[in-house]
């Protein structure tokens, strides 16, 4: 499932993840356009479930195994790196921390959902299920209360229902397809993954990141049992933040830049590093304030930058 | 190991994990997780875990060992459909459509 970064965090609906851009639409909208673009993200998304019950399938997971993961975890990038885990051989604990801290993201969604949103306590248990990146895209992007909630409701009933029925399609037609890898189903993982980092991806900070993951998890991936290597590698998160605070902090100087795309990338961390630095209560009051002041010349920033 | 006991714990402690951490995020008071250093850990952990199991899945083999192979070429194709800003569906069926292709011509 694709993961378009929080909107505050990051450069707003312009960037929002493949597959989400019709739900990174503007806040200009009637309830239909929300409806609209709701099923535009839950559709197209939650297809993409038959390439998890695929996997999972050639992975070695049994039917029920599969459905349950879809059904129960319901958050993908966690699903497919525990097939993965497990199909290599990994440990069923190692595989599960790995999807765990994947899933971790979803706690920080919720956050701000919750101040959006603003559910009765009995509804959200069941909503907990579908917080996930494609329906915080959407309800983020809405300019109200009303819309959000339609928003966030319409793309999880639609990628739900979808994503489960796809599964169930994936896992059964997995037989009928023989070896997954030679119709490339082995691709989908890595592909899926590659979607999902990429709109992540902005800042020298975040391709440090990636780039030590990366070294990091080839390194081990030889020496390592199987789902080890991961964990290893999410330490370069922790690594390279220690190793930026220990440096002084950088001047950002746009004059100096010549790349327009450079220039708005500085802009926007610098701004994202001034609401970072207001202290948390003032955060709160002004969270959804805050959302609608910034979605506006962000998303003029990430046009300029095009 | 993949149909037993294990693959079910694991399936189990995932859900439980996952479904924990999404119930959290709605209902714990907003300053507990708005810290400053929490959010940055949590930004950069997810790209920390996507790109190592980008890199571990196109180049690790069941084996253990490295391998440069049909997936690299589907890899390649992803990630230029991504600069495209093809939708979603678009990018995963460029990688499977091209791995399968490299594999069936060149039989890596």
């Amino acid at each position: 499932m694709s993961a378009p970064p929080i909107p505050t965090e990051s450069s707003g609906p312009a960037d929002a993840a493949p597959g989400a851009d019709s739900g990174g639409a503007p806040s200009r909208s009637p309830r239909a356009q929300v409806v609209r673009d709701a099923l535009g993200v839950g559709v197209a998304v939650g297809l993409s479930g038959f390439a998890f019950g695929v996997t999972s399938a050639g992975a070695g997971l049994g039917l029920g195994q599969t459905c349950a993961l879809s059904l129960l975890v319901f958050t993908g990038a966690s699903q497919f790196a525990l097939v993965s885990a497990l199909g290599s051989g990994g440990g069923p604990f190692a595989a599960a921390a790995g999807a765990f801290f994947l899933g971790t993201r979803n706690a920080f969604y919720g956050l701000r959902l919750s101040q959006l949103l603003r559910l009765p306590a009995a509804v959200r248990p069941l909503a907990a299920q579908w917080v996930i990146d494609e329906t915080s895209a959407v309800a983020l992007a809405q300019k109200d209360r009303a819309a959000a909630r339609l928003g966030f409701t319409v793309t999880g009933a639609s990628l739900y229902v979808l994503w489960n029925l796809t599964t169930l399609v994936g896992a059964l037609g997995a037989s009928a397809l023989g070896d997954p890898n030679a119709w490339g189903l082995d691709a989908a993982g890595p592909a899926v993954f590659l979607a999902l980092l990429a709109p992540m991806v902005k800042g020298r900070t975040e391709r440090s990141v990636a780039a030590l993951a990366v070294l990091l998890g080839l390194v081990c991936l030889p020496l390592l049992p199987a789902g080890v290597p991961v964990l290893i590698a999410a330490l370069a998160a922790p690594l390279v933040l220690a190793t930026g605070r220990a440096w002084p902090a950088r001047k950002a100087a746009p004059g100096a830049v010549p790349d327009q795309r450079e220039q708005d990338q500085r802009e926007r961390h610098r701004r994202e590093r001034d609401q970072r630095d207001q202290p948390p209560q003032e955060q709160g009051q002004q969270g959804q304030a805050r959302q609608e002041e910034d979605a506006l010349p962000h998303r003029r920033n990430g046009e300029a930058a095009r | 190991m993949s149909s037993g006991t294990s693959t079910w714990i694991a399936v189990v402690v995932t859900a439980l994990g996952c479904y924990a951490v999404k119930l959290l995020g709605l209902s714990v008071p907003a300053g507990l997780l708005e810290r400053p250093l929490v959010k940055r850990l949590a930004a950069l952990v997810p790209i920390a875990l996507l790109a190592a199991l980008t890199a571990l899945q196109t180049f690790g083999t069941t084996g253990l060992r490295l391998a440069v192979d049909a997936r690299s070429a589907g890899l390649a194709a992803a990630a230029v459909a991504l600069l495209l800003r093809a939708p979603f569906l678009v990018v995963v069926a460029a990688a499977v459509v091209v791995t399968a292709a490299v594999r069936a011509v060149a039989g890596l």
